[in-house]
């Protein structure tokens, strides 16, 4: 099933063109990875999916994105879209507040104030990014005494609090030890039977490993876009096939 | 291989002698390839040393002389010309502080937000608004006097009371809320809006949750300058607060701040020794504002921040 589809695609800053033309649909309950060289647009696009760009100033979108069937810039509430669309950033960022309270912030936001629901969201937000274990003694401890590992499963599990249709990961796991990598991938595909997941990497290994979809893009266009097998076994364009062999990029 | 080293060398760690210790002698020669160096480190040491003795100078010498003229009778509840108390003054000057903080801290606090939050980057707006600001810091205090008299005092017949000299003052301390706050708020990361934003929260939300509290530290910081500049405060008082002795009852009524109560004993040349005993009672009072300033900005920010 389709869950986001865009169309015809482009997006400037101020006078820069940053994506051309892209045209891209994603299937639900699957893991949809980007990857191209640095500055290709691919977390662009990326943060393009739950409206981030529009904290950026220029920022000018032509086209149409839309999520089950419904434009996301057209009558969508910003805030409801980012509730369907969770999203986990290339740096860890938890607030400097307790454990507790960073899994706790999303479902406060939309309104959930019973002590007793927030506890079995944040019990099951934590067990869900594989990390309550390592956790449930520190709830009320402050967030950035974590680990970066730690620090970045958090993370994934405030995303999760919100129970969001979508998760975009923006290199999520660039900044890790190959152990908490590893953890995190796992995590994905466990995640993908009730989450539909996208994400940008540069670890061509990783979107080998777990995705099923691959999007390659060079200079803001997307060159090729196929399942991972074909991509990486089989591309179409010469491009793709340079890339991943490693001759750029 | 390197955990192990580690350990030995906490366990017996008077027995090693480690090699990478620069011992004096090692240091001395290091200078001596690099005279420089060692100038430049005595010139900055001597600087703190001076910087530092010049404030424990003053202390020391404010306490000296104005211990001993600590009596019971300076802090005798009504004021009269015997006893020259300064009962009056200190309740006078922590109510006008929070008067004054009343009206200064929303404004600053507020303007500080729109400029740091709201309003787009690099608009005209904001850099006037900069500008004037750190204009507004640099004004002596007289002239704002002289202001609260025109306006507060004359032109809206408040005559010399708290208000007028509240208000006077608050406009004073806006510009140092402001710039200090809008620092305060800049330094937060931006990763902490995006986290917000990203999880569906609102502008209001992000900045009541998450960035307010993150920038609590910072924003103290400026309330606790602004409280020493109205603790501190005389000419801009004198003119607007005015100098009567008793307790200010009401908005409308005339009081005189510790700081003022100082200065006009010190003036009248009769009570020099009471005045040296006030000048330790500020002296307190001003470091009990700023410990107790110190300790809320550590509980709030262990609560939330």
């Amino acid at each position: 099933m389709e869950k986001f589809a865009i169309d015809n695609m482009n997006l400037y800053y101020g006078k820069f063109h940053a994506l051309k033309n892209v045209n891209l649909h994603m299937e639900q309950n699957k893991i949809t990875a980007f990857i191209g060289p640095s500055g290709c647009g691919k977390s662009t696009l990326l943060k393009s999916l739950n409206r981030m760009n529009d904290l950026v100033e220029g920022c000018k979108i032509t086209g149409e994105i839309k999520l089950d069937g419904e434009d996301i810039y057209g009558n969508m509430d910003v805030n409801i879209l980012r509730k369907r669309v969770g999203m986990v950033f290339q740096k860890a960022n938890p607030f400097p507040m307790s454990v507790y309270d960073n899994i706790a912030f999303g479902p406060r936001t939309h309104g959930i104030k019973n002590k007793k629901e927030l506890d079995r969201i944040v019990e099951e937000s934590l067990r869900d990014a594989a990390i309550w274990d390592e956790l449930k003694d520190r709830l009320k401890k402050s967030a950035l005494g974590l680990s970066g590992g730690q620090q970045q499963r958090l993370c994934i599990a405030r995303a999760l609090a919100i129970k969001p249709e979508v998760l975009l990961m923006d290199e999520a796991t660039s900044a890790l030890d190959p152990i908490s990598t590893g953890k995190i991938e796992e995590l994905c595909l466990k995640l993908k039977d009730n989450y539909t997941i996208i994400m940008v990497t540069h670890n061509m290994q990783q979107a080998l490993r777990i995705s099923d979809n691959t999007a390659f893009f060079l200079l803001g266009e997307m060159v090729e876009y196929n399942s991972t097998d074909a991509i990486f076994s089989a591309p179409q364009d010469k491009r793709t096939e340079e890339y991943i062999t490693g001759r750029f990029g | 291989m390197a955990d192990k080293s580690i350990k030995t060398d906490m366990n017996d760690e008077k027995e090693i002698r480690a090699i990478n210790k620069v011992s004096f002698k090692q240091r001395m020669i290091s200078y001596k390839r690099k005279p420089l160096s060692l100038l430049m480190l005595i010139i900055v040491a001597a600087a703190a040393a001076i910087s530092a003795a010049a404030l424990i100078f003053i202390m020391v010498y404010v306490l000296i002389r104005g211990i001993p003229n600590l009596t019971p009778d300076l802090f005798a509840l009504n004021y009269n010309s015997d006893n020259v108390s300064c009962m009056p003054s200190i309740i006078n000057t922590v109510v006008l502080t929070l008067f004054t903080l009343i009206i200064a801290v929303p404004f600053g606090v507020g303007a500080a937000i729109y400029l740091a939050e709201y309003a787009k980057k690099g608009n005209r707006l904001v850099k006037i608004i900069r500008t004037m600001a750190e204009t507004l810091a640099g004004i002596p205090s007289i002239v704002y006097g002289l202001f609260g008299m025109l306006f507060f005092v004359y032109a809206l017949n408040w005559g010399y009371s708290l208000l007028a000299g509240a208000f006077t003052l608050a406009i004073m301390v806006l510009p140092t809320i402001m710039r200090t706050t809008e620092e305060a708020l800049i330094t937060v990361p931006d990763s902490y809006r995006e986290g917000s934003y990203g999880l569906g929260a609102g502008k209001l939300r992000t900045i009541i949750r998450i960035i307010l509290p993150s920038a609590m530290p910072g924003i103290l910081a400026g309330v606790i300058l602004a409280v020493g500049r109205i603790v501190g405060e005389t000419a801009a008082l004198i003119y607007t607060y005015g100098s009567a002795t008793g307790y200010a009852a009401n908005p409308l009524s005339s009081g005189r701040s510790l700081a003022v109560h100082m200065y006009v004993l010190t003036n009248e040349g009769l009570h020099t020794n009471q005045a040296w005993g006030t000048a330790v009672v500020l002296l307190v009072l001003v470091f009990g504002i700023n410990t107790l300033s110190a300790f809320i900005a550590k509980k709030l920010g262990n609560k939330k921040g």
